[in-house]
């Protein structure tokens, strides 16, 4: 399968239409239901620090759910089962790279699904789609 | 699904640390938002006769139906009555601003009133929290400042930080809002403003989502103005060299003020253009929020600390083309390392960088004339070059040091009024000028623009294309700028960079309307920025303005421009025209 990695951070200019993209998926614009967080590293002038799910083979987040509501893919990465998440948050402080962003109208997580929709719209480089595992 | 427009408006009041919201959909139906909404909020808030740095002169933030949505729309506007003119006041700035606002849910913001202690906002979604700022007040750099807030304060990636340096503290009338890292609300002293209120910080966060009518035709707009802006060419100067990549032609063609507008050409100006800064000391470029052009160049600067050997520190500066003219061509300082160290003491100041630059280039001209004397200055030997002397300077302004460099802190024209030095004090409307000797329609542009700004109606790219086929007559000049200043009142109120002017035609204005429900043509857009216009000068009207008054500074009659030596008599034809075509006649 392929996924949705970090190819060059060094390159991010911090424009966020990454973030823009994944939220367009559903529809709209703003950033609720966006999977990707691009924030400075302490300020711009010290670059930037680019969130995505990095798909463990063996993620943390599905261990820690309670509910198995975090169901791991084949492959690598997890999928979320809505109904039988009960908002509990472990999963956002299982993830080391802190990737797992929070639906605040469903209480529920958001998990990146590796559709490399975002790609198209990173100018720069940064984001691409890679074979995985390597 | 019904679309998302802006309507709320929140109102925050200082003295009685209270604030409300207000859903205003009355506001953001007829004016769309950014800077229509903003004035007709100012007309509603701004007593006649306000002073500009008492508590009933209102900070007035504004976002439009375009942030957050679309790209490039990445602009927020301020409006407030400037402690600098003394009348209509208007800044805008990138950054995070306008994404953090109306993604917290907001249309604009209002703050009025004043603190008795100093204090900072903290605005996360729907709540507003009043925060004690009396350790923050006084720190030497608006930098750390920024670096205090970003730990204290929630919503990285997310928020905007928005604060104010010593210069602002101290109510230099041009002092500056720094915006996140390198943005500013500059120009007409919304720092001052926000000094005068005892408000030393604004930070705002939010991550809402906003729907849409039509998601499909809303991604198939969105892909239209995406690929126009990083596809095509439109806006290829920006994100290579930068806004810098002005200096030279600029130069070539004798539009480069220098020395004070002493002469519009000079040798040593490749020495600070884009591309010699791009080539030693661009270290990194980055966007505002939702903008893929990337056009902030930041230059690295390797500097060695004098007392001890092996010991370095790396400074990170921005430089655009307005402060390299301001702080580099207009003082003479042709050296790139002095430049830059210049910059950063203007940004760590918080001060406006062109209106200080214009500040110090009358004052080192008058100190030449021996119009003021050397106890004024403090023993400083101001002269065109010297970093150094300038560097010393902007401290001694941004904290008034004493009677000349506060007269200096309220810009050139009040300072002119008292050491003399009119003819060459380089402003229009009471606003320091920008660096474009391009000709008489750059010239009519500062003088009538909402802002005395060349943002507001692009004389100087008029200029540029008249220098080669000839200047047309001042009337219908003047009609080619009131054309250009009524449609950028639109690209305003959506709120777009201006850079996107060209991507933003009226034509795809009207189609991202529509994704979003709202109907309009391309003419009654422009009637509307027509009727924006309008309403912005009978602010300026009602406060006291009048055309009939303005100044034209001799000296920019008595160097040449790319379209020959400026006729005054041109200019004047210009103005009546513009007040005539905006349908307020000069009183």
């Amino acid at each position: 399968m392929k996924r949705l990695a970090v190819l060059d951070p060094d390159r991010c200019t911090g424009c966020q239409l990454c973030m823009f993209a994944c939220n367009r998926r559903f529809g709209g614009g703003g950033l609720s239901y966006s999977a990707i967080m691009v924030r400075s590293s302490g300020g711009v002038e010290r670059g930037f620090v680019v969130v995505v799910c990095r798909a463990c083979p063996d993620p943390p987040c599905a261990k820690v759910c309670p509910t198995d509501a975090l169901v791991p893919r084949k492959g690598g990465g997890v999928m979320l089962n809505p109904n039988k998440c009960i908002g509990c948050g472990m999963c956002l402080e299982a993830c080391p790279f802190r990737a797992i962003q929070w639906d605040e109208h469903t209480n529920k997580p958001i998990v990146c699904v590796h559709c490399g929709y975002c790609v198209d719209y990173c100018p720069h480089g940064v984001l691409g789609m890679e074979e995985w595992p390597k | 699904m019904s679309p998302e427009v802006p309507s709320r408006v929140a109102y925050i009041d200082l003295s009685r640390r209270r604030y409300e919201f207000v859903e205003r959909p009355d506001l953001f139906e007829e004016y769309l938002g950014g800077i229509g909404v903003a004035v007709k909020l100012l007309m509603e808030e701004c007593p006649r006769n306000a002073d500009p740095l008492g508590p009933e002169n209102p900070i007035i933030f504004s976002v439009g139906p375009f942030n957050g949505l679309f790209p490039v729309a990445s602009k927020t506007v301020s409006v407030f009555k400037s402690p600098h003119t003394k009348n209509f006041g208007e800044s805008h700035a990138g950054g995070r601003s306008s994404m953090a606002i109306r993604l917290a849910g907001y249309g604009a913001i209002v703050i009025k009133g004043r603190s008795e202690t100093p204090v900072y906002l903290a605005i996360h979604g729907d709540r507003v929290y009043f925060r004690d700022a009396s350790a923050l007040w006084g720190m030497s750099s608006t930098i750390t400042v920024g670096r205090v807030l970003r730990e204290l304060e929630p919503g990285s990636g997310i928020r905007t930080i928005m604060r104010i340096g010593l210069a602002g503290e101290r109510m230099v009338s041009y002092a500056s809002v720094c915006v996140d890292t390198f943005r500013h609300f500059g120009r007409l002293g919304l720092g001052a403003v926000f000094g005068s209120k005892k408000l030393k910080a604004v930070v705002i966060s939010g991550k809402k989502s906003l729907k849409v009518s039509d998601p499909r035709a809303f991604r198939e707009v969105y892909d239209e103005i995406y690929n126009l802006s990083i596809k095509s060419s439109l806006m290829k100067k920006y994100y290579e060299l930068g806004t810098p990549m002005n200096v030279n032609p600029l130069n070539s063609i004798e539009a480069l003020p220098v020395m004070n507008l002493k002469a519009s050409r000079s040798d040593k100006a490749s020495e600070i253009s884009g591309e010699r800064m791009a080539r030693d000391y661009l270290g990194r470029r980055f966007s505002c929020s939702h903008c893929p052009v990337s056009c902030v160049h930041i230059a690295a600067l390797r500097v060695p600390y004098e007392t001890e050997p092996y010991f370095y520190k790396t400074v990170m500066i921005s430089y655009d083309y307005e402060p390299t003219y301001a702080l580099g061509s207009m003082l003479g300082v042709f050296d790139p390392d002095g430049l830059l160290k210049l910059l950063d003491s203007v940004e760590k100041y918080g001060l406006d960088a062109m209106s200080t630059g214009v500040a110090l280039a009358w004052a080192t001209e008058a100190l030449e004339r021996g119009l003021i004397g050397k106890d004024d200055v403090m023993g400083l030997e101001l002269k065109f070059g010297d970093y150094k002397a300038y560097m010393k300077a902007v401290e001694l302004l941004a904290t008034r040091r004493n009677e000349f460099f506060s007269d200096l802190a309220e810009g050139v024209e009040h300072a002119s009024s008292i050491y003399g030095g009119k003819e060459f004090a380089l402003a229009f409307g009471g606003n320091e000028m920008p660096g474009y000797h391009t000709g008489p329609l750059a010239y009519a542009g500062f003088m009538t623009g909402g802002r005395h700004s060349h943002l507001d109606s692009a004389g100087y790219s008029l200029d540029q294309k008249f220098a080669k086929e000839g200047l047309p007559s001042p009337e219908e000049g003047a009609e080619l700028l009131f054309k250009e200043e009524a449609w950028r009142q639109i690209l305003t109120s959506l709120v777009v960079c201006l850079f996107s002017r060209k991507i933003y035609k009226p034509e795809l204005v009207v189609k991202g309307l529509k994704v979003i429900g709202l109907d309009f043509t391309e003419d009654g857009l422009m009637e509307l920025g027509k009727r924006i216009l309008r309403m912005k000068n009978e602010f300026k009207l009602r406060e006291g303005f009048s055309p009939d008054r303005l100044r034209i500074p001799r000296r920019i009659t008595e160097v040449k421009s790319p379209n020959g030596m400026i006729d005054e008599d041109y200019l004047k034809r210009a103005v009546k025209r513009f007040y005539e075509l905006v349908g307020l006649p000069p009183s």
